[in-house]
């Protein structure tokens, strides 16, 4: 296959690579940028532990080739935590124990920020219908639910 | 045609770690120059903390602050040898292990502290903050750190232990059959509410409310997490896993992890969970295996529920709404036959 370029900022950084032609953003980011946050789960967009936000919108990056974020904006959990201050959706995981093995912890963020940044207080329905398409073995959901509302509720208190 | 409700209870005792052939895990223990303390496992996080919990059972027996403790768990062809991360064995057999191999750890420690103090190391204690002192007297001490660099550059001392936990295998007594696969057993009960729909067979839970005993929780927040967590499988096993959804037909069958059914964030039961601490006398201060127990008792107890909802016994997990309205269908027709 051709070797296609291609740019985008990622995390607000400007990358720009030479990638396969057809190459996932999930394998893009993992296998030529270094980013290893988003995680490849069932690689076929059911599972949500490849979730980015691209342009504001939340996608799966396992279904999205890298050839189409020409130009984007992409945000990825490796670039939450700016300048080692953990974002409050990450402290809200940590300190409502809402990870366990980790896997599905970088998607879960993201469907949540994406949540977040559109509808910064969000109901309990709000939360459970933004984690929908993000599947966790460990938790049970009760936890990352919670720390989703706490980390809303500490987001307006700070802006407040 | 109705939603019928119903309540279930189960109790289960779960036994902590394996019995074929017996149990083993090893543990290493040693300090820094600079008294940190390294734990050599070929033990596995999986998730469920085994990392935090080992250390805090080492800092705990070495006197020192958990964040000195480093677990090591890099490599299970060089590390001191472990049955692995499984039948809820973690906790109590690593724990065991770490435990023994900190205890001996300590007391070089101690002796080293005592030359320097020239005091006997039995008159020493530790403060948990870093330092030694001899009882009663708490000005006369000296810091680990020191004590670590003294056994490294003046003493030449390691300042190591060895840690080994077996539960030795038990055989069945030839004529009756009996034996003891279990040294210690962590306990639950379940109290599960239901809403069946009779028509469709569908199962709502609408609450659990889970009572564990499991031995001490060491980290208690570990512990509930592990715990909430393994509710909601229990209720997975009960009503939604399989490998094998349709029947009669294996062609049918799911063929991948996205056929493989789970309840959503949208699913979630009301869920209440209580801990209650019995500590098991051969346990690491007093922990028990809560892994794979939590996970269990939530099966039986909606089992019941159903049973005392629409008066149906089902006896193949998952209980599908497909079960559910196939025994209703047989009830039916023994009524009338009867």
């Amino acid at each position: 296959m051709a070797r296609v370029p291609v740019q985008f900022t990622l995390n607000g950084e400007e990358r720009a690579e030479f990638i396969e032609s057809g190459t996932t953003l999930l394998h893009a980011l993992r296998d030529t940028m270094g980013d290893t946050s988003p995680k490849g789960g069932c690689q076929q967009g059911t599972c949500g532990a490849c979730s980015v936000i691209v342009d504001g919108e939340l996608r799966l990056s396992c279904l999205t080739l890298a050839q189409t974020c020409e130009g984007a904006a992409i945000e990825t959990t490796a670039g939450l935590a700016a300048g080692g201050v953990l974002h409050p959706l990450q402290r809200a995981i940590m300190d409502g124990f809402a990870a366990q093995c980790g896997f599905c912890t970088p998607g879960m963020i993201m469907a949540a920020k994406a949540l977040l940044d559109h509808t910064p207080n969000p109901t309990r329905e709000d939360v459970i219908e933004a984690i929908s398409g993000n599947v966790c073995r460990c938790t049970g959901y009760e936890p990352i639910i919670a720390a989703v509302l706490a980390a809303a509720r500490s987001n307006s208190q700070n802006a407040g | 045609m109705a939603i019928r409700k119903g309540r279930g209870v189960a109790a289960i005792n779960y036994p902590t770690g394996m019995n074929l052939g017996g149990d083993p895990s090893q543990a290493l223990v040693h300090s820094t120059p600079t008294g940190n303390f390294m734990v050599s496992l070929s033990s596995v996080d999986l998730g469920q903390g085994l990392k935090q919990v080992m250390a805090q059972i080492c800092a705990e027996t070495i006197g020192v602050p958990t964040d000195l403790v480093t677990i090591d768990t890099a490599d299970t062809d060089t590390g001191p040898h472990c049955m692995g991360t499984f039948a809820s064995r973690g906790t109590h057999r690593i724990g065991n292990a770490v435990r023994q191999a900190a205890e001996e750890a300590r007391q070089v420690m101690l002796e080293v502290a005592a030359d320097e103090l020239e005091v006997n190391a039995s008159d020493l204690d530790t403060d948990g903050t870093g330092n030694i002192h001899v009882k009663g007297a708490p000005q006369k001490s000296i810091s680990i750190f020191d004590t670590a660099l003294a056994a490294h550059f003046k003493r030449g001392r390691s300042i190591s232990g060895r840690g080994m936990f077996l539960v030795p295998r038990s055989f069945p007594e030839t004529e009756t059959g009996a034996m003891k696969p279990a040294t210690c057993y962590a306990h639950a009960c379940v109290v599960a509410d239901v809403e069946v729909d009779d028509e469709t067979g569908e199962v709502t839970v609408v609450s659990v409310k889970n009572v564990y005993e499991v031995g001490r929780a060491l980290n208690p927040k570990m512990v509930e997490q592990q715990l909430v967590g393994g509710s909601w499988m229990g209720i997975s096993h009960a009503l939604y896993e399989t490998t094998e959804p349709y029947y009669p037909n294996r062609e049918h069958g799911g063929t991948d992890f996205n056929q493989y059914l789970m309840p959503g964030p949208g699913d979630l039961a009301a869920t209440e969970t209580i801990v209650i601490e019995r500590p098991a006398a051969d346990g690491p201060y007093g922990a028990k295996g809560v892994g794979e127990m939590c996970a269990n008792p939530q099966i039986p107890a909606l089992a019941n529920a159903i049973f005392d909802a629409v008066g149906v016994r089902i006896d193949s997990m998952p209980i599908t709404p497909e079960r559910i309205l196939r025994a209703l269908k047989a009830q039916a027709g023994e009524m009338r036959t009867g």
